[in-house]
């Protein structure tokens, strides 16, 4: 097994070739925001939250660190003006989305009181924790993403309902209650 | 002698065909791709056949079906050999007069020759064409002698000599290090070094290895990779055999949009062919290398040029970018190192391996050599595919091949690299066409698109234009992307609308950032280039749109009003009569004047003007009607 060592937020970590920069940095107990992150699942890259400045070869570049493999020699900045500008402006456009629960916490933390965005609440931000845990934790795929682009959505697949009504383990990785309430009905 | 085994075969096959052939032998070529089959090029070849058929001319002249010369909005185009006579917008009833004059007479029909709106002058060949000109056809030259769907016509010009060069006199290292030396960039638009991602595919860890062609322009109006799939597949698939032999490939794909039919029947056709002839397959002409090729049809979206994008496409799943930081080249196709290129850089690699890369360097510019095609359209006076050396000006582009601008309108900007290329403005003109340079303007090379606008031209509108193109082929993976552009949207076309407010400009900036820096894609990371140069170089013109109100181009409907000058009104009661809304108010004699609240501004009254007194004004009040309310009787 290969360690590597990289520097996050001015502090040596040893990390495990083949992990993620998320991954690296929880273990040496340095937190970033996560909403489509899951350990279960395969990385997806979609919400952006968990953006971080990188340094490699003198170049700076910014990069989704649930995603992000450690190489050896990597400076990475958790929290620089930059990265906390892109947070805050993700927030802005997730709030008119989702105006409560783990999104408004965020914001809050972040010190977000409002968007500047019209609301156009769908109380889902298509991060597809429901969808991926669905394929690949069950293997069932009752839940999916229908249409692209601006007009993607998430559906249960109504004939599998059933496996639904009995498993429910999706309902607590929604950080936007979404799907509680879909399968209220 | 088919298939063939070995170099010298290939030679003696080609001496064959060519003694087959006489090159006096009169041939009439025929464009059928896309554009001019648009413009009814099939009936054409019909004609033409009938015709030599009623003279009894069937066995003495050769009607032959070829591929685009780049001219199409002049088609359908007809070149006669062997004298080369180009003709255009030919149609079937001209063809008994082209068999009879010029076919058997040599004489020229002339007016069906290419004749010059400015000079008057007409060309019978296409050098003599301004359009033709100051180009550099490397990729397009043969597109109008060859027949796609025949390999014959393409070893007779000399095809597959390179890929019979490579495999018997050249290690896969030296054919990596020709390409690099050559400094091919990637014509898909990254302009990543070809050579590089070559050597790092192949020596990535992980067998299989693939390599892909992506013939998946989906920029609107841009159909490069199309022509030369239609016109000369032979050239791709020669250059992805030799890629394979370079990289260690044994399968490769030919990714083709949906949309393109004919690409995808020639190159089908051609990859049969190319197998009957043992340059595909198993034990390539006799060197044990065996390559074999698939066609895939995905279904086209813009995103899908991206290269992870396309490979999950191909995998059978949506085609949605992957989030992994390894490069496709590493980890591509099923996880396996995978080589991506463009149509035409695949096509390019032929001629690099024939004639070297010192050749193919100084053709072009330090950092980017060779040629590149460009899709020429907009506000100018001659439209079209254009292949021009690398290094020429914006300017001469225009000016020189695009002949200026119509109508004796002035230049305002272009945009290169397709939606999600920047604008550039008057003032940067001298630019060379570069990689590196386009991109310091803020805009990109692209994958070719070049759009030209003039004074009519709002450069806040067109930003709201790209934006809601890329809003609708955003695949709505990441947020930066689809609630970014949502939101632009929005902003913008609330801004065009004359519903801006302060602080939108800085509301967009913030946007773009985040999309620039923090999408998964390049997609979303490209697609805020339309709106920062339009903020940078035109930032008058959003100020005017929300503070005054105002729109200098008078291109926003919401920002402008139609005004009849009582100067020249000469009571023609033409738009009186025209006006859907019943708007116009006047009478026989009566200075006519436009009732605001009914008109509904879709400029009826402004096209039919003969006198030029129906007005647009903008950001500024409307003049109250003349002499009072009461229309007021003409002075004779
Ligand atoms: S329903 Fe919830 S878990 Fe599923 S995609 Fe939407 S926000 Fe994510
Ligand atoms: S940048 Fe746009 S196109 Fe690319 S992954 Fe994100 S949403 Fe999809
Ligand atoms: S712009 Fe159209 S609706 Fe308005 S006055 Fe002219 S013709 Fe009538
Ligand atoms: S948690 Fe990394 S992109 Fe969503
Ligand atoms: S399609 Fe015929 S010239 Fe372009």
């Amino acid at each position: 097994m290969v360690i590597v060592t990289l520097n996050i937020d001015g502090k040596e970590v040893k990390a495990k070739e083949g992990m993620t920069i998320l991954e690296a940095a929880k273990q040496a107990g340095i937190e970033i925001p996560t909403l489509c992150y899951d350990e279960k699942l395969e990385p997806y890259g979609a919400c952006r939250i968990c953006s971080v400045e990188i340094e490699k070869r003198g170049k700076t570049q910014i990069v989704a660190s649930c995603c992000y493999p450690v190489e050896d020699g990597l400076k990475v900045k958790t929290t620089s003006d930059k990265i906390i500008k892109i947070r805050k402006i993700i927030l802005e456009l997730l709030l008119p989305l989702s105006p409560t629960g783990p999104i408004l916490s965020l914001a809050q933390k972040y010190g977000v009181e409002k968007s500047r965005f019209p609301s156009q609440r769908t109380d889902c931000i298509l991060c597809g924790l429901c969808t991926r845990y669905c394929a690949e934790v069950k293997g069932e795929k009752a839940v999916t993403f229908i249409g692209r682009g601006a007009d993607k959505k998430i559906a249960l697949v109504p004939e599998k309902a059933g496996v639904c009504a009995t498993c429910r383990e999706c309902y607590n990785l929604c950080p936007s209650g979404k799907i509680i309430d879909e399968t209220a009905v | 002698m088919k298939p063939i085994r070995s170099p010298e075969d290939l030679e003696r096959l080609r001496k064959e065909i060519l003694a087959k052939r006489e090159p006096s032998k009169p041939c009439i070529t025929v464009c059928v791709s896309t554009g001019c089959v648009a413009q009814g090029s099939i009936k054409l070849v019909e004609a033409f056949k009938a015709e030599l058929e009623k003279q009894g001319l069937t066995d003495r002249v050769e009607v032959k079906e070829t591929g685009c010369v780049g001219f199409c909005e002049q088609g359908p185009r007809v070149t006669i050999y062997p004298q080369e006579i180009y003709y255009f917008k030919v149609k079937p009833e001209d063809v008994p007069e082209i068999v009879s004059k010029t076919v058997l007479k040599n004489e020229i029909v002339e007016r069906l020759l290419y004749k010059d709106p400015i000079t008057g002058k007409t060309a019978q060949i296409l050098e003599e064409i301004p359009f033709y000109k100051y180009q550099l056809r490397l990729l397009l030259e043969n597109n109008a002698k060859i027949n796609p769907k025949n390999i014959e016509d393409y070893i007779a010009i000399g095809g597959y000599s390179a890929l019979a060069k490579a495999l018997f006199k050249m290690t896969p290292e030296q054919i990596i290090e020709e390409v690099k030396k050559s400094n091919l960039r990637g014509r898909g638009g990254g302009g990543f070094p070809t050579g590089i991602k070559w050597e790092t595919t192949r020596n990535a860890p992980g067998e299989p290895k693939y390599v892909i062609v992506n013939c998946d322009q989906g920029d609107p109006g841009a159909f490069m990779d199309r022509t030369v799939m239609e016109g000369n597949p032979h050239s791709v698939l020669e250059g992805l055999i030799i890629g394979a032999y370079a990289i260690g490939a044994h399968r490769g794909f030919v990714y083709v949009r949906e949309e393109y039919p004919i690409a995808a029947e020639n190159i089908s056709i051609a990859i049969e062919q190319a197998e009957e002839y043992g340059l595909l397959g198993g034990n390539i002409l006799g060197s044990g290398f065996s390559f074999n090729v698939e066609v895939y049809r995905g279904a086209g979206a813009f995103v899908s040029g991206e290269s992870s994008a396309l490979m999950t496409a191909i995998e059978g799943k949506v085609g949605e970018p992957r989030p992994k930081y390894i490069h496709t080249a590493v980890k591509g196709l099923w996880d396996k190192p995978s080589c991506l290129n463009n149509t035409k850089t695949w096509a390019t690699i032929p001629l690099i391996i024939l004639k070297g890369a010192e050749w193919f360097r100084n053709i072009g510019t330090k950092g980017s050599s060779g040629t590149m095609i460009f899709s020429l359209v907009g506000k100018v006076n001659n439209t079209g595919l254009v292949e021009v050396p690398m290094g020429i000006t914006l300017r001469d582009l225009i000016f020189k091949i695009g002949g200026g601008i119509r109508g004796g309108k002035k230049f305002k900007a272009v945009q290169t690299g397709g939606p999600s290329g920047g604008f550039i403005p008057e003032q940067y003109l001298d630019t060379p066409v570069d990689f590196d340079e386009l991109t310091k303007l803020g805009s990109m090379m692209g994958s070719g698109g070049m759009i030209v606008m003039d004074e009519d031209a709002c450069m806040v509108d067109m930003a709201r234009y790209f934006i809601d193109f890329l809003l609708d082929e955003s695949c709505g993976k990441c947020v930066p992307c689809r609630e970014g552009l949502r939101a632009m949207s929005k902003i913008l076309n609330d801004i065009c609308e004359g519903k801006g407010k302060d602080g939108d400009i800085e509301k967009i900036e913030d946007l773009a950032e985040v999309m620039k820096e923090a999408s998964l894609c390049a997609l979303g990371r490209t697609a805020v280039n339309p709106v920062l140069t339009s903020l940078k170089y035109f930032r008058n013109e959003w100020e005017e749109h929300i503070k005054e109100k105002k729109c200098q181009a008078k291109a926003c409907k919401a920002l402008i009003n139609y005004y009849i000058d009582p100067e020249k009104c000469q009571a023609c009661m033409l738009c009186l009569r025209e006006c859907p809304a019943g708007a116009v108010i006047g009478g026989k004699d009566q200075v006519h004047w436009i009732d605001q609240k009914k008109c509904v501004k879709c400029g009826t009254c402004y096209e039919l003007c003969r006198f030029g007194a129906v007005v647009k004004l903008t950001g500024e009040p409307i003049p109250p009607p003349p002499m009072g309310v009461k229309p007021i009787r003409k002075k004779k």
